[in-house]
């Protein structure tokens, strides 16, 4: 990396670009053959440098899930969960397509680009079947 | 040196002195002199002149140089200074970091302070910026980290919200005996009373929260030769460690073993006691789900078996935990930053014990011949965990 980091991005960006462009990627450490999230300069916990972007394969597992409490007024109730990526690592995001009080635990989920507050975000609906 | 030669602090340094201040409603006054109330209440507890402090510790979430701004407004030259912020355990780390600069000679007076007005400006005021990867999707944090790991727990354990409310019940009995709870006059709760409040982000509803109040805190610590000729029974020091794993729920590693796991058993390592030694026990219950995953985090049942310890009142003043004595997070005070509450009301059980006169209690507030007590602070989002055991001098 140039030690004045000129003419790139940091990996936060870049996630947010890859975002605006309709892909939800992900880092991969090549050496350890191994996913992670959020995204960062070097793997966490041994300091691999030698990351590559991957597009998730979207699919998941929610690993818990919360219906936040909000007047219907300000937009109502909403679903807040955790999935547990196919590929190993784990993310907030929310969880939609069924009321927000009815996500469960285990159920599978898939990944869709959505628009959150005027900003690109990833979203989950709950796969049938 | 090794991590094991840092058992030698144990015993080297006590608190001499506390106080709290404005616990509740303190209209009119603000955080900082919430805070200096309980510095000056603490060192006159102690015996000890205000010229004589010459380390200072201070976090709230009203300064982002507390340290400093504490220090100036009590008019005083510190040697050594530690603000660091990891949340409401940040106090239990000072008190180890206190503890480091005595018994190094770097200082020899330390105060350890907080100080919130937070519910009489208005209600919480988080001491965080957005979490980024999560702020997007509009958590109500704290709660929703809670909830995340309050729901997994339920999933994992197969517990009811019915096993979370036992613990908020169990907290306002203990608050019913404590005329310093902001809960003393409100009565019990019932089961029903905590499922039916109103829902904030499931599974917790509003009574499964802790309380919105403001209030100030301070101990005074000193070496343990300088400790014995203070006014009061001097508490020991007897073990502590920190550890923490995430900062960001969403990067906990298992929402339902936190890193009291490992800061507890190097505290009770260091302490040469164990959990089931503790006479009471005072967890950081900002939410019902911690005082489950604490109870079985520090050691005092298996992973997942807390449900069963918390059922027919057995943490509250009838049954054969002591466990949050003062009411807690849930009942008693809560002004955003909990941890000098656990220390203050580990101590004063001790002291009360030990014949001194920190307060008056209902019939079975104070605990019986208590000579060690736990103190357990939470930050963050079950993020940085902290573990102090404390102990009379016949513990030494």
């Amino acid at each position: 990396m140039p030690e004045n980091l000129k003419g790139l991005v940091g990996p936060e960006q870049q996630f947010k670009n890859y975002l605006s462009e309709g892909k939800f990627m992900i880092q991969r450490c090549k050496s350890l053959d191994k996913f992670f999230f959020h995204p960062r300069v070097a793997f966490p916990g041994t300091g691999e440098r030698d990351l590559e972007w991957v597009e998730a394969s979207g699919i998941g597992t929610v690993h818990s899930t919360t219906c936040n409490r909000r007047l219907p007024e300000k937009g109502g109730d909403f679903n807040l969960s955790l999935i547990t990526l196919d590929e190993g690592p784990r993310m907030m995001a929310r969880v939609e397509g069924t009321e927000p009080d009815k996500v469960q635990i285990g159920q599978k989920v898939k990944a869709r680009i959505s628009i959150l507050n005027g900003e690109p975000a990833v979203i989950f609906d709950i796969l049938q079947g | 040196m090794n991590q094991n030669d840092i058992n030698n602090l144990r015993g080297k340094t006590a608190v001499v002195g506390l106080a709290e201040s404005g616990c509740g409603m303190a209209s009119g006054w603000s955080a900082m002199e919430i805070m200096a109330n309980s510095v000056h209440d603490a060192l006159d507890d102690a015996g000890i002149k205000l010229n004589e402090v010459d380390g200072v510790f201070a976090a709230t979430a009203f300064h982002s140089m507390a340290a400093m701004s504490l220090s100036e407004y009590l008019g005083l030259k510190p040697k050594f200074a530690d603000g660091s912020q990891i949340g409401g355990s940040s106090f239990l780390s000072h008190i180890l970091t206190a503890a480091l600069a005595l018994d190094a000679g770097l200082i020899n007076v330390a105060v350890v302070a907080y100080g919130s007005n937070q519910k009489s400006i208005g209600g919480f005021k988080t001491i965080s910026e957005a979490m980024p990867y999560e702020a997007q999707y509009e958590p109500r944090m704290p709660v929703t980290a809670y909830a995340l790991a309050a729901k997994r727990y339920m999933h994992e354990f197969r517990a009811s919200r019915e096993d979370l409310a036992n613990v908020a019940v169990s907290a306002r009995d203990w608050a019913l005996l404590n005329p310093r709870a902001y809960t003393y006059d409100k009565g019990p709760l019932t089961v029903e009373d905590v499922l039916s409040a109103r829902p904030i982000v499931d599974p917790l509803g509003k009574l499964d929260c802790c309380l919105v109040t403001d209030g100030g805190a301070a101990v005074i610590m000193t070496r343990s030769d300088r400790a014995k000729d203070t006014k009061n029974t001097p508490i020991y020091l007897l073990g502590a460690a920190m550890e923490h794993h995430h900062r960001m729920v969403s990067e906990m590693p298992d929402l339902v073993r936190t890193s009291a796991i490992e800061s507890s058993q190097r505290a009770f390592k260091m302490s040469s006691y164990k959990a089931t030694d503790m006479d009471t026990i005072q967890l950081y219950d900002a939410f019902t789900i911690n005082t489950l995953l604490f109870l079985e985090d520090l050691g005092f049942c298996k992973k997942g078996e807390a449900i069963e310890l918390v059922k027919n009142n057995n943490i509250g003043p009838s049954g054969s935990l002591n466990v949050n004595t003062n009411g807690g997070g849930l009942s008693c005070v809560h002004p955003g930053m909990y941890g000098l509450f656990v220390t203050l009301e580990a101590i004063r059980q001790l002291r009360n014990s030990a014949g001194d006169n920190v307060g008056e209690r209902s019939g079975g507030g104070w605990i019986d011949n208590a000579k060690l007590s736990v103190a357990h602070g939470n930050g963050g989002v079950l993020s940085s965990q902290v573990t102090n055991v404390w102990g009379v001098s016949e513990t030494l």
